[in-house]
């Protein structure tokens, strides 16, 4: 496998057949962690009885409990070799699912198999006693992966040269810095060289150099068949290791099979869900508001909404997904050769695209709406927006006395476009631009 | 994948999620003894005095309890070698205080291996024991030393020390250990409670005064506690032949029966308790 060539991204357009095989070799390979329907509720009590004395001083209070479904009846397969993702929003139930896994925590019902080796990575560490030297630590931990002491032992060196940690090795954990502790810990992960490694939320943390160390190992272990279960958040990380994916939401798998399909998954779900909530709906409130300039109010907004394809409202659009929109408004005053400007602005007011439209009429005919009579706007426009936050408003105009023009703006909507990856600017446009090296041009 | 490849998969096997003991015996013994050392070397080579500091606390106690009991009280005055008996019962008793006390608190301290891996959970409080019995091994040779100066003859009975008596306190200490490490978890008084109830055994152990200065009802109590048998043939047997040993004191061999019962039952509750409780120790933390 090491001859291989190595595609550093899944998603590249020409690997030249590596993601083809490697799909190939997967699907062929055995089945090394399995989970069958495995159920977990947390019994989480209103009031925690801590001691005995709370319980001497009210001997006659139950406690009552909440119970918290975590996981109702997950099951999946790993195949040897395979890098594969858990994604879902904080409290989904997915480290549980992590920690079940790892044999932190007890299933209620349901089975877990699992072949080989396994090393857990669990809240950016791997199980330190903050109380003794890091060097005791490490080989402590490797006795827990399996190893013997003395193989503990001489995997010390390695580990620490990875933490780039040499110098530290006789300190106790607790002075540490948090950073120089997770060091120590992804180190002793990655030197644990175990069959299977179970990756709870590592990406996001650490400055820079940390970071890119993260990318290596992950597309080092790609490469060399490690079996690798990671619970993320990070869209990318999924998008860019994982050869399957799983979203949990509620404790139900929602999603799961292609990493891009989840990745799609979670954000419509997580945007649903953050566009429900109201911070979030008086934040659009504001920003419609102030979308909103009265300069000469002669026509009042009735109602606006976004809409999907089936027609019904929406607040988030998918990225690439038209905006169809339909508003209705209400003239106070007679207006004469109105003009509906439309125009998108980002949440920072930056305009990004725009058009007009003037009332469909009859040609040789002044087109006037009477004070009273409402005016509806609908259709359906292509959406270029990258992912963020935007409003849609709309500028309406009349000819006033003595040939000049009145203005008003009305904001029609404010809402949020969800997708993947890092947005390099307020579109996305389709880009056929190739970069390559240049045959025997070499200085 | 290679066919070789493939065959060299290992086979799925059942995971049984978090226990008391699992992931292979060699595992446990290693990591228990790992802990152990590891904490005995906390403990000694931390503080500017190291291990002096663990033969200090007995000795000072033993200090002030020799005045306490000599010449203020002067009880001790009529018994045979009186402040060996007394340095060899308060190291001995040590032991089993500051073991489940430490012991006590040992899972919760431990929260960051036991929330973050599947360490199998009653090597914590196991290791605490092992160090108790490293520090009593060093401590037990100074006391040797002593007993050897202050003239007391070596006797054959002291092989039944490490024959008998030790394994008994063992036994007992690792019980009351377990189970308090496991109840602390859901109670956090117990670390009080148990420091205040290990201090009233202390003087309700025999370990001050021969079970033979109580008389009628004070001493067929003190028999309950199983502590109380270790002490009295320990006097015999380490430091006055000529002491009355269990069955004279007794009076009876059914006198400790309660005694026996409590010993057993406390081996066994705390063991199934302990392992009720292991698979959701993480959860409760």
């Amino acid at each position: 496998m090491s001859g291989e060539t190595i595609s550093l991204d899944r998603t590249g357009s020409d690997d030249g057949g590596v993601a083809e095989r490697r799909a190939e070799r997967i699907a062929a390979a055995p089945v090394v962690l399995e989970a069958r329907d495995v159920h977990k509720t947390f019994h989480i009590p209103d009031q925690k009885i801590q001691s005995f004395k709370e319980r001497a001083v009210h001997p006659f209070r139950r406690q009552h409990f909440r119970e918290l479904r975590a996981l109702n009846g997950i099951s999946l397969e790993i195949r040897k070799g395979e890098f594969f993702g858990i994604v879902g929003r904080n409290g989904s139930g997915k480290s549980t699912l992590l920690k079940i896994l790892a044999s932190i925590y007890a299933a209620d019902s349901g089975r877990i198999r699992m072949a080989g080796t396994m090393a857990p990575f669990i809240e950016l560490g791997v199980g330190f006693n903050p109380d003794v030297t890091a060097r005791e630590n490490v080989i402590l931990n490797g006795v827990m992966m399996g190893l013997t002491p003395d193989q503990a032992r001489e995997r010390l060196d390695a580990v620490f040269a990875f933490a780039e940690l040499e110098n530290f090795k006789e300190l106790q954990l607790k002075n540490y810095s948090s950073g120089m502790v997770v060091r120590l810990a992804f180190a002793v992960m990655v030197q644990a060289d175990t069959d299977i490694l179970l990756i709870d939320e590592v990406l996001a943390v650490g400055d820079a150099s940390f970071q890119q160390k993260c990318a290596d190992v992950f597309h080092g272990m790609r490469d060399s068949g490690k079996t690798v279960v990671l619970v993320t958040h990070d869209m990318a990380a999924v998008e860019t290791y994982c050869d399957r994916a799983m979203m949990i939401h509620d404790g139900d798998v929602i999603a799961e099979g292609d990493p891009d399909e989840v990745a799609r998954s979670y954000y419509r779900i997580n945007f649903e869900e953050a566009a429900a909530n109201p911070e979030a709906v008086a934040m659009s409130e504001d920003a419609l508001n102030a979308a909103d300039a009265s300069i000469d109010a002669h026509t009042e907004l009735v109602e606006a909404e976004l809409l999907d394809e089936a027609g019904d409202p929406i607040s988030n659009v998918e990225q690439g997904s038209p905006l169809r929109f339909r508003a209705l408004l209400e003239a106070r005053e007679e207006l004469r050769n109105p003009v509906f400007s439309f125009l998108c602005s980002s949440r920072n007011g930056t305009h990004v695209f725009g058009f007009r439209r003037t009332l469909t009429h009859d040609e040789d005919e002044f087109t006037v709406v009477a004070p009273g009579q409402r005016v509806e706007l609908n259709g359906t426009v292509a959406n270029p927006l990258a992912p963020g936050k935007y409003v849609l408003s709309c500028w309406i105009s009349r000819d006033a006395e003595r040939g000049e023009v009145a203005f008003q703006a009305v904001g029609l909507a404010a809402f949020m476009v969800y997708g993947g990856g890092q947005p390099l600017g307020l579109v996305e446009v389709e880009a056929e631009v190739e970069a390559h090296t240049i045959e025997g041009d070499r200085a | 994948m290679s066919p070789e490849a493939a065959a060299a998969t290992p086979e799925l096997e059942v995971v049984h999620g978090p226990r008391a003991i699992g992931g292979g015996r060699r595992r446990f013994v290693d990591l228990l003894l790992l802990t152990a050392t590891s904490n005995f070397r906390k403990a000694f080579f931390g503080t500017a005095l190291g291990y002096a500091w663990s033969l200090i606390r007995p000795l000072l106690l033993f200090g002030v309890l020799l005045v306490v009991f000599t010449r203020i009280l002067r009880v001790g005055s009529g018994i045979e070698n009186y402040p060996m008996f007394l340095l060899f019962n308060i190291v001995f008793f040590s032991f089993f205080q500051e073991t489940t006390n430490v012991a006590t608190t040992a899972v919760v301290a431990q929260e960051g291996v036991v929330r973050k891996t599947q360490f199998p959970r009653l090597v914590i409080p196991l290791s605490i024991v092992l160090t108790g019995l490293f520090n009593l091994g060093m401590n037990l040779i100074a006391v040797l030393a002593f007993m050897l100066a202050f003239g007391i003859e070596p006797m054959w009975s002291w092989l039944l020390f490490p024959l008998v008596l030790l394994p008994v306190m063992v036994i007992l200490t690792t019980s009351v250990s377990i189970a308090l490490s496991a109840l602390y978890v859901r109670r956090r008084d117990v670390g009080i409670i148990w420091s205040v109830m290990s201090m009233a055994l202390f003087y309700g152990s025999a370990v001050l005064i021969p079970l033979t200065y109580a008389t009628g009802i004070v001493r067929d109590l003190m028999l309950i506690n199983p502590l109380v048998p270790l002490f009295v043939q320990a006097h015999k047997w380490m430091i006055d032949p000529d002491a009355p040993g269990l069955l004279t004191v007794a009076d009876g061999w059914w006198h400790l029966l309660p005694a026996a019962l409590i010993f057993v039952g406390v081996a066994i509750w705390s063991l199934w308790f302990f392992n009720r409780e292991a698979p959701r120790i993480a959860e409760e933390l």
